[in-house]
């Protein structure tokens, strides 16, 4: 440790510890543009200039290390000086287009010429002119803004893993670009928009679309992919215009994948905003009365089955879950992709070492799973453990990029025992089982093999719980913890256990198999393939829409809250059954969203945890039961089009580009 | 990245064929270095520590140069060389495109058969540089800096200080200095080279050295050296 006194502050800091941290411990506010607290140090913009006693010249603080006894100064009229050349020399190339820059309103290089710009330009010469550069279908490059900071190329090579980034020629012809011009093969392009602290770097979507001081902005939890990142949700009047990530340590850090970022625009799309009724086999439009009332009329007494989808929100869920316990028809599945899970206990179906615990595994095999796709962040934090010379990473499945290196060490199932001497000697063992690997017929015994890899790698103990399943979507954890796995599964159901199914936003399944003649009720948000297949649609909101509750795959509870309303005539969806409740005459018990939390607290304590990942460590290493003979068959990756992975993601113009442009498309499913 | 995954990198299956930038007419499809060239390279990674074979970037650059001009007469650096070095020393190739652009030693151009390199700084032009540019556009029928004569014989272009000063004013063709030129000697430099000549590079007036013009003046009396003989 290594005390520093920062104008007159004494603040203590870890000696190696950089005079720019030890300003902010102080509560001293440093002005940077090139300097980012999860990127290396570059040192190059000069704009965190302080003044250390005893240095003959200001020192650029980002990139100079604390000794002890330290005194530094942050505002004198040397660093005032030096702040304000910099300023001007930044200012020199840079144009003079806020009013039409997006930027404009959250711009550090604005915000901090308020503060170190003269009022007028002594530079007289012509400026600089660079040609816009073309880096992919998400963002918008103005090169003539660009202050050189090396943020994105940093991030490219640090983070994303894609060192397709650089600086090309020198002084006056620097430019930053990709030199042969390609989209970025990253899955997290988007962040580049955040980093970038001028407008070079925009989002192509949102280009002139609002000004940030338009927006209101809701805080929400980003559902499409199983992180459960935190988001915020800026909106104007009733349109979603962009979702930005939140920071969280734990979870994305500052981090999002494109998909939840760029997918706002599907929600405007192919929505399902009337209750529709098939009559003489064609689906047509009706009011709430007819649509409940029949769907009452039809499900009286009949054997029901649900199925929630993947992104739907826990308070839905428990509503279905009560409506059809009061039917005494509680057939519950939660697993259209046919992920072969134990619910039995919690640590089987969670990511249990946390995303945060990535920093301290030593020892990684990955099974049947490709989380470059499937958790772009998450792969992030894998990435960030390996650059801090980390862990081995095996790999049991197809051969795939995953941005750090990584080993093919099988291909089956059969594989996965063998795995055992790639974890030997490892102190922090992580085995992390893609949801993939369970979605065939050896799924269980596959789950009960990784399990008993795990156990058999000393990685079940009481501070260490190295088993991990990771989930692709954000509900998927949830519908488990809500108790969505009861009576038939799914199989049993489409066998013709059940007279009537009602899809919970669930399109993770090839429709194709419902039996002619089951009734299907479709509860959702999107015109996808279920709805096609539906008898009454109900209209309910999407993630967006509705305050709800989510579990992401490490099993954090977390709330989203409503940004907008609902489109037409939709309907959040714990209402929607509450009303179909009412027409059935079954009593659920609560009336409002406040009254079915406080039922579904006094039945799941862990609902209330809001924010919190379960406790660390394994406390019974009895494993899942073991369900048969392993497959020799090879493991196949369950996400190949990570753009369009989902409803939403299907509805958006803006995924459909990416996917366009990275190189295939995607037969589109129809709506209806 | 590795060749042989099962999966493209991006996006969990898809095709990674969106690069899309723009065919250049004069870019070669591929480079593969020659047995000359693999020779010097075996010498120059091996000057390195294990895992640090980055380091040896601009000296396999200069290679690629050298051998463009063995094989096209044009000593430039094309975009397909620079990915065979960047695939050479394990580099992502945008690190080998940064190397290459910042240092103007590489022509990421094809260029003339002879590079003539004028000094224009102040040494040089003080000393006459503006005759030497003069001499080199009109013998290598040049437009000015950057042109390529019709012929392909000449590309000119302005170099900041060579380092050689004292000898100013000084026109590098190629890897060699010429040295004390004015108008005519650099015409007639010019005019060899058209011939196909190869003139002996240094002092176009027989300085020996970086001494005074025709000879010592200083440490004349020291025994045994060519100055005490003269006098």
């Amino acid at each position: 440790m290594a005390k520093v006194t920062v104008d007159g502050i004494e603040v203590e800091v870890p000696s190696g510890a950089s005079v720019l941290q030890a300003c902010e411990a102080a509560g001293k506010e440093i002005p940077r543009f090139c300097y980012h607290e999860r990127l290396s140090v570059a040192g190059n913009c000069r704009m965190c200039l302080v003044e250390v006693e005893k240095a003959p010249k200001p020192v650029a603080s980002c990139s100079y290390p604390v000794a002890d006894g330290m005194k530094v100064f942050t505002d004198t009229p040397m660093v005032r000086n030096g702040r304000r050349g910099v300023m001007e020399f930044l200012l020199i190339n840079h144009p003079l287009d806020c009013p039409i820059c997006d930027q404009g309103g959250e711009c550090d290089l604005q915000d901090q010429a308020v503060a170190y710009g003269m009022d007028k330009g002594r530079y007289t010469e012509g400026k600089r002119a660079v040609k816009d550069k073309y880096v992919g279908p998400l963002i918008k490059t103005i090169m003539n803004r660009c202050i050189h900071c090396t943020r994105c190329v940093r991030f490219a090579q640090e983070v994303a893993g894609v060192p397709e980034l650089g600086a090309t020629g020198r002084g006056e012809s620097m430019e930053i670009g990709t030199y042969i011009e390609k989209a970025l093969t990253t899955e997290l392009s988007g962040n580049l928009i955040d980093i970038c602290p001028v407008g070079a770097l925009t989002s192509r979507p949102y280009a002139f679309v609002a000004r940030p001081w338009e927006l209101a902005r809701t805080d929400s939890v980003d559902v499409l992919d199983a992180l459960g990142a935190p988001i915020t949700i800026s909106t104007r009047g009733t349109e979603i215009l962009r979702i930005e990530p939140r920071e969280h340590d734990d979870i994305n850090e500052e981090w999002l994948g494109d998909r939840s970022r760029f997918s706002g625009d599907g929600l405007r799309r192919k929505r399902l905003d009337r209750p529709w009724i098939r009559r003489d086999g064609k689906l047509v439009p009706a009011t709430w009365r007819e649509a409940v009332g029949h769907v009452a009329a039809t499900l009286r007494g009949q054997r029901v089955g649900a199925l929630a989808g993947p992104t739907a929100e826990v308070e839905g869920l428990f509503a279905l879950r009560k409506l059809l316990e009061g039917m005494g028809s509680a057939n519950l599945d939660c697993r259209g992709d046919g992920a072969r899970l134990d619910a039995s206990r919690r640590d089987f179906y969670l990511f249990n070492s946390t995303i945060a615990g990535i920093d301290q595994a030593d020892r990684i095999v990955v099974i049947g799973s490709n989380p470059r796709v499937e958790a772009p962040v998450l792969n992030a934090r894998i990435r960030k453990r390996w650059n801090q010379g980390g862990p081995r990473v095996g790999v049991i499945g197809p051969k795939v990029d995953l941005t750090y290196p990584s080993e093919v060490i099988g291909r089956s199932p059969q594989d996965i025992a063998g795995a055992a001497e790639f974890l030997q000697g490892a102190e922090r063992p992580m085995v992390i089982l893609g949801r993939g690997a369970l979605a065939r017929a050896d799924g269980a015994a596959v789950l009960a093999a990784a399990w008993e890899l795990t156990r058999a790698a000393g990685g079940l103990r009481p501070d260490w719980h190295g088993f991990n399943v990771l989930h692709q979507f954000g509900g998927q954890v949830g519908a488990l913890d809500a108790g969505f796995r009861a009576g038939l599964d799914l199989e049993a159901m489409l066998a013709g256990g059940v007279d009537a199914l009602w899809l919970m936003a669930a399109d993770d399944f090839d429709v194709a198999r419902i039996p002619a003649g089951m009734f299907v009720v479709y509860q959702g948000h999107h015109g996808d393939a279920a709805a096609a297949r539906a008898d009454v649609i109900l209209p309910g909101a999407a993630y967006v829409e509705k305050d709800g509750t989510y579990v992401n795959t490490e099993g954090r509870v977390q709330r989203g809250y409503l940004a907008i309303q609902p489109p037409g005539e939709a309907k959040e969806d714990w209402r929607i059954i509450r009303a179909t409740a009412a027409g059935l005459g079954v009593p659920l018990g609560f009336d409002s969203l406040e009254e079915l939390r406080a039922a579904l607290l006094a039945e799941a304590p862990l609902f209330g945890r809001i924010g919190s990942a379960p406790p660390a460590g394994c406390a019974d290493a009895a494993g899942p039961a073991a369900g048969g003979p392993l497959s020799p068959e090879a493991f196949a990756l369950p996400i190949t089009n990570y753009w369009q992975a989902e409803p939403i993601s299907r509805a958006s113009a803006t995924m459909a580009e990416c996917a366009r442009t990275y190189g295939a498309t995607q037969k589109l499913l129809a709506a209806e | 990245m590795s060749q042989d995954q099962d999966i493209p990198s991006i996006g969990g299956g898809f095709h990674a064929t969106h690069a899309t930038g723009k065919a250049d007419p004069h870019q070669p499809d591929s480079f593969a270095f020659d047995a000359e060239s693999e020779a010097q390279i075996a010498k120059i990674v091996a000057r390195y520590p294990e895992g640090k074979q980055a380091s040896a970037v601009i000296p396999l650059l200069y290679l690629v140069q050298r051998q463009m001009r063995r094989q096209t007469g044009s000593a430039w650096v094309p975009r397909a060389g620079m990915d065979a070095v960047a695939a050479r020393l394990g580099m992502p190739p945008i690190r080998v495109y940064e190397v290459a652009t910042f240092y103007l030693m590489f022509n990421t151009r094809p260029i003339g058969t002879h590079h003539l390199q004028v000094c224009g700084t102040t040494p040089c032009w003080l000393r006459g540089s503006d005759e030497v540019l003069r001499a080199c556009k009109d013998a290598g029928e040049l437009k000015g800096y950057g042109d390529t004569s019709a012929d392909g014989m000449f590309t000119l272009t302005e170099v900041e200080c060579l380092g050689g000063c004292v000898n100013a004013p000084i026109l590098q063709v190629d890897d060699d200095y010429y040295e004390d030129l004015d108008y005519e000697s650099t015409v007639r430099l010019i005019e060899a080279l058209k011939r196909g000549e190869k003139p002996q590079p240094g002092s176009v007036i027989g300085r020996q050295t970086s001494a005074p013009e025709g000879g010592p003046l200083t440490l004349l009396d020291v025994p045994g050296s060519q100055g005490t003989e003269k006098v």
